[in-house]
């Protein structure tokens, strides 16, 4: 289907901070952008992060300015449920097919809950990783933008649709709802699809998916959260008892020619931080990061600085060679060698986090782009090959200062590019 | 043209069926008689905005008052030109309908307030006319290294006109003394050329690009899009007006010379990762003692890094620079021995191949460790003592040459004469607190020679870089119109540096942009009102020109505040530090939250009835409120809340109109200031809360509870404490007891 969509301006590919950043930045400055997100709501991963690094800040904080600042500027137009289908074209000049998956909620939905009151079926909730469930009728976090629910496609066609739809008193809910595919020119197209944790379960000597007090850094991020799926107590998995020993293992899966053999520039930061939240939560617990190098790069050292200054914070040069757990007690058991005493640790801790690196979405999910990558899907700066471009995590690993400083700059190329016809 | 008033009520939502809707419309019209007031049962569906378009077209409503959800939520939906349309929106829904018990007196009666308050805010607010002049748009770049370089192409690229100052003779800066440099491209293994050179054939040649080399900024003097700067170059001057500037001035190296320590100054054969480039353009690593090939070469990272004594801070190149030196040394001669003592190897994403590559080469070893000594020999070879290393014990290595990895000192913090001791003014010092005005650490760096009554150069953050202090916005600045990129900004590499060159462009070029059309930047992009001010009520008491955040205001030698309007961020801090209230916006004023104030309903005291103001910060204390709404969270009805731009802008005689008028208890809720502040205009909250400290003492005076005043910090994400902030505040008030002022 055809829809009339504003002239040519920019397409942004992935609405997390670097989309949002770039898109924003494209529109202040003057210029029309399309913003196309895969998922129900803008933010991606950083919305699910409880707090930034070094500044130990809400996520919420500058995703609320962002989001007024949409609200604001008419130069912005933004998809979701929606993915980029076919591109062709050139430099000033993209035909660009995007599909919009159907949310069947319009936009008379004022979010007032009625439809999430009558549903029974229950859903994994995405936004905390699958850790919890939410209702099949649902909005995707407290501070979604757009702040408008959704339906899940597995209620379609059953009555509990239809009690949704009666529930609803602004004709907010439409169970006809079928995809469409958008039509656009364009000028330029800046990809930032961002990332996935890598998966944990490949790395089998670290018994994530075996030991169920094993868990990623993203998974801790949702248990600190106070909008996360134990509102904001770090509970372990098996029992629901509150952490008092936490180690961390850095380079789990990374740095690892086995695995990513690349660094991904933020776990070290990651963990420092939420050995913070962990020593936040109880006076008494104790935090052990078993790392290869610590890399608080830049001004960030500071932040290394305060949190080794922690008494109950300890730092252990070695990489985790195995982890095992006591049966009895469901905790875990590290095996790691200290390399700097040359000594060989076997430690107990109630939960082990595994910081686990970042694998790019385009080495999995191919958009159908013209972009060159390097061998693990980070798109490649081509001087030669302008019109499209890339940002944050899809280039790099990198932390959201990088990203945003990253996708600042690809919204001026996305402009240069509008400019050279 | 005459003020034409709607006031549209929403049944929906809930709102219905908590409030007598009748009773609400009928205060609009009998009390405040409005012309027009209507009510639907979906304001935001088609039919409810279509009303709202029609009573605008056809019945000349100007001003439309919005009683239904957040001002936050359907925004696209209520949304009309200011300079033709004022809009107040009251939140009946999240802050009444949703956390309140329906159908009850108390619920009632805080509809009721809010209605008055809004209606009270409409009738006073004027259209908006945005401030114009003849806007320039050209961008001017100090420093000529590779990130001025990168930012001025970026910018001429854009369409903009460009004018690149150097100070030194020739453009390039460090790239243009350092020989390669490490692999930025995949597969991420071998050494590459920097380019500077074709970076600097391809910026002389581009057009739009005016370079200005040998040469240096006398001064400063304007706004954005107005900016007048004097550039003296061979002895002459020349003043051009430019829209916006990128400081990109870069870097120097610490000073080896405080590195005795490690043996520079004492022993010849130290040298620093600076002079190895010299050597390696030179293709040969020689001994400065004898001339001699050097046969093991010894760099020791972090030198005066991570070090409280020196550089707190990591410079984040100098891990990578080894590693290169560490290539071209291997290159150059295959039997040569390289070591490297480290304290972390830091090579992140995609760096870390380079890493590996080098780490596998037999030739070069490498070990974490802590140099406790250097000392040299009689043929003034080196020997290093190093502690805790990954061999377990104590080594020493000797080496012909060491490399010490030196790092970075931002341009703009050269004059500091101990970096790693110093401090921002104002934030840390209790004492300072109570006495000083919280202000602004300037350091004169002679880079800009801004005419800024607040200080000639852009306000250091730590260390002497002068960067944004927000993760979400690194290019945040505090001298609107002038952004920090590269290595003045924070250690980075030089990837990076190109990176933030551009970025640094877009915000220059946005900037004359939003500023042609009378906008304001970031954080409150696109807006078009501006502070005027009525200078025959000004007491030249110079609070304003202090407090402003971003400079905006100059000063006259009488004192009288200068205003630069292409300064301003519009946050609305100077409104509140005015004594006089002189200052205000067409759509914001003192006078207009005064009348929320002085509108709100106050019972008797017998009716037991408390009333408390809360003015909050619409960034994050009011979206929590909002989702305490969400959440269906409940807490006492008596908080009337006023949405502020900034706790900046409480203005002291809002408090006194509260008290004056029996209203028991002023709440005041912002964002986190300190350190880690969060307050988006830099020091709002922090400036609110040093003028409730003043105002405490006042109270005292006048035996009214110091206790009715309470200032707090809120985080966006803790909204789960407002109920109980709100509730214990009340139980403060109810302890204190009644405002004796009340029924006066």
């Amino acid at each position: 289907m055809e829809r009339e969509v504003f002239g040519k301006g920019i397409l942004v590919v992935g609405g997390g901070i670097s989309g949002l950043t770039t898109a924003l930045e494209v529109a202040e400055t003057g210029y029309r952008v399309i913003l196309v997100e895969k998922e129900a709501f803008l933010g991606g991963r950083v919305a699910r992060l409880n707090k930034y690094y070094t500044k130990l800040c809400p996520p919420s904080c500058g995703l609320e300015i962002n989001f007024k600042r949409i609200k604001r500027n008419p130069n912005i137009q933004y998809f979701t449920l929606a993915e980029v289908e076919s591109v062709s074209g050139e430099e000033g000049n993209y035909d660009v097919a995007i599909r919009v998956q159907p949310r069947y909620v319009n936009d008379n939905c004022t979010a007032c809950g009625e439809c999430e009151k009558v549903c029974v079926t229950e859903i994994e909730n995405d936004f905390n990783l699958g850790m919890d469930k939410t209702k099949a009728a649902y909005l995707p976090y407290h501070m979604a933008f757009p702040m408008k629910y959704v339906l899940a496609p597995e209620i379609i066609g059953t009555d509990e649709a239809k009690r949704c739809l009666e529930a609803c008193k602004y004709n907010a809910i439409d169970l006809e709802m079928q995809p469409e595919t958008i039509n656009v020119k364009v000028g330029s197209i800046v990809v930032t699809t961002g990332w996935k944790p890598y998966d944990a379960a490949k790395i089998d000597n670290l018994g994530f998916g075996k030991y169920e007090n094993v868990i990623t850094n993203v998974m801790m991020e949702r248990l600190a959260a106070p909008n996360g799926p134990t509102n904001g107590k770090i509970l372990r998995p098996s029992d629901g008892k509150e952490v008092k020993n936490v180690i961390f293992a850095q380079c789990a899966g990374s740095r690892d020619e086995n695995h990513l053999p690349y660094c991904s520039a933020v776990c070290c930061l990651a963990s420092l931080k939420q050995a913070t939240y962990v020593r936040e939560q109880d006076r008494e617990s104790k935090v052990t990061i078993f790392y290869i190098d610590v890399r608080a790069i830049g001004r960030y050292e500071d932040f290394y600085t305060k949190v080794q200054s922690d008494e109950n914070v300890s730092f252990i040069k070695g990489k985790v060679a195995k982890v095992e757990e006591d049966p009895a007690t469901k905790d875990p058991i590290v095996e790691v060698e200290d390399t700097l005493s040359g000594e060989k640790i076997r430690a107990k801790a109630d939960l082990v986090v595994l910081a686990t690196g970042i694998v790019p979405n385009m080495s999995e999910n191919k958009i159908p782009l013209n972009i060159t990558c390097d061998e693990f899907g980070f798109a490649v700066s081509d001087p030669s090959k302008t019109g499209i471009y890339a940002a944050g995590c899809a280039r790099r690993p990198v932390g959201v200062a990088g990203a945003v400083q990253d996708a600042t700059g690809a919204a001026l190329k996305s402009i240069q590019s509008t400019l050279r016809r | 043209m005459d003020k034409k008033i709607g006031v549209y009520i929403c049944s929906g939502c809930e709102i219905g069926e908590s409030l007598d809707i009748e009773a609400l419309a009928g205060l609009a019209s009998s009390k405040y008689k409005v012309p027009v007031c209507k009510n639907h049962p979906m304001l935001c569906g088609e039919e409810g905005s279509s009303l709202i378009r029609s009573d605008i077209e056809k019945e000349g409503v100007n001003t439309v008052v919005i009683a239904a959800c957040s001002p936050r939520e359907k925004t696209n939906v209520f949304s009309y030109d200011p300079t033709a349309i004022s809009m107040e929106r009251i939140n009946l829904r999240e802050h009444v309908a949703w956390c309140h018990t329906p159908n009850d007196e108390d619920t009632q009666m805080l509809a009721e307030d809010y209605m008055r308050m809004g209606i009270a805010k409409a009738q006073k607010m004027a259209t908006l006319e945005p401030f114009s002049e003849e806007i320039n748009k050209t961008i001017l770049v100090v420093g000529g290294g590779i990130t001025g370089i990168t930012s001025a192409l970026e910018a001429a690229k854009a369409g903009k006109d460009v004018v690149l100052v150097e100070k030194g003779p020739e453009l390039g800066g460090w790239m243009a003394k350092i020989w390669k440099q490490y692999p930025k491209t995949p597969p991420y293994l071998e050494l590459q050329e920097t380019g500077i050179d074709s970076k600097i054939r391809e910026v002389k040649s581009n057009t739009k690009i005016r370079i200005y080399t040998g040469a240096k900024i006398e001064k400063t003097e304007g706004a954005p899009g107005l900016f007048d700067v004097t550039i003296s170059q061979n002895g002459k001057s020349e003043t051009i007006r430019v829209g916006s500037i990128v400081e990109a001035t870069g870097w120097q190296p610490y000073d080896a010379n405080k590195l005795g320590h490690l043996g520079f100054g004492k022993s010849p054969n130290v040298v620093t990762n600076i002079m190895i480039e010299e050597m390696a353009s030179k293709g040969k690593f020689a001994r400065p003692s004898d001339g001699k090939e050097a046969k093991s070469v010894a760099f020791i990272q972090c030198a005066g890094s991570r070090d409280s004594n020196h550089l707190p801070y990591c410079s984040s190149y100098c891990c990578l620079t080894s590693l290169k030196q560490a290539a071209y040394i291997r290159e150059q001669d295959s039997d040569t021995k390289v070591y490297i003592l480290y304290k972390d190897i830091r090579t992140p994403a995609q760096y870390e191949l380079f890493y590996k590559k080098v780490q596998e080469d037999a030739g070069v070893f490498l070990t974490k460790g802590e140099v406790v000594g250097v000392s040299e020999d009689s043929d003034k070879n080196l020997i290093i003592d190093v502690d805790n290393t990954l061999l377990g014990d104590r080594i020493q290595i000797k080496a012909d040459m060491v490399v010490l990895a030196t790092g970075m000192v931002p341009s703009a913090g050269i004059q500091v004469k101990d970096l790693a001791l110093e401090e921002p003014e104002g934030t840390s010092d209790e004492k300072k607190k109570e006495e000083e005005v919280p202000k602004d650490f300037i350091i004169p760096s002679d880079i800009l020679n801004l005419s800024y009554r607040q200080g000639p150069e852009l306000p250091s953050l730590k260390y002497g870089f002068p960067d944004s202090h927000y993760i979400c916005f690194p290019y945040e600045t505090r001298r609107t119109g002038i952004y920090a990129a590269g290595c003045v900004r924070q250690p980075l590499d030089s990837a990076d540096c190109v990176d933030d060159a551009a970025g640094a462009a877009l915000k220059a070029i946005q900037c004359v942009e939003l500023t042609a059309q009378g906008k304001a930047v970031h954080p409150r992009a696109g807006d078009m009102s501006y502070p005027e001010l009525y200078m025959s009520r000004c007491t030249q008491c110079k609070r304003c020109t202090e407090e402003c955040p971003f400079g905006m205001y100059n000063e006259d030698e009488k004192g009288n505040p200068l205003p630069n309007p292409t300064r301003c961020r519009r946050c609305g801090i100077c409104m509140g530090s005015c004594p006089e209230r002189i200052i205000s916006f067409k759509d914001y004023s003192v006078d207009i939250i005064g009348s929320m104030v002085k509108a709100i309903d106050v019972p008797e005291e017998d009716e037991e009835k408390p009333r408390v103001v809360a003015f909050l910060c619409e960034n994050d204390a009011y979206p929590s409120m909002d989702i305490v709404g969400r959440k269906r969270l409940s807490y006492n009805p008596y908080m009337r809340v006023i949405p502020l731009r900034c706790l900046g802008n409480v203005n002291i005689v809002w408090i006194a109109d509260a008290l004056s008028k029996g209203i028991d208890g002023v709440l005041l809720i912002g964002c986190k200031y300190g350190d880690d502040y969060q307050c988006h205009y830099i020091k709002g909250s922090e400036l609110a809360s040093y003028r409730m400290e003043k105002i405490k003492e006042t109270l005292d005076r006048l035996r009214l509870e110091s206790d009715r005043i309470r200032i707090l910090e809120l985080s966006i994400d803790e909204y789960d404490k407002l109920p109980g902030i709100f509730d214990d505040f009340m139980e403060t008030i109810e302890r204190v007891g009644p405002n004796p002022y009340k029924g006066f």
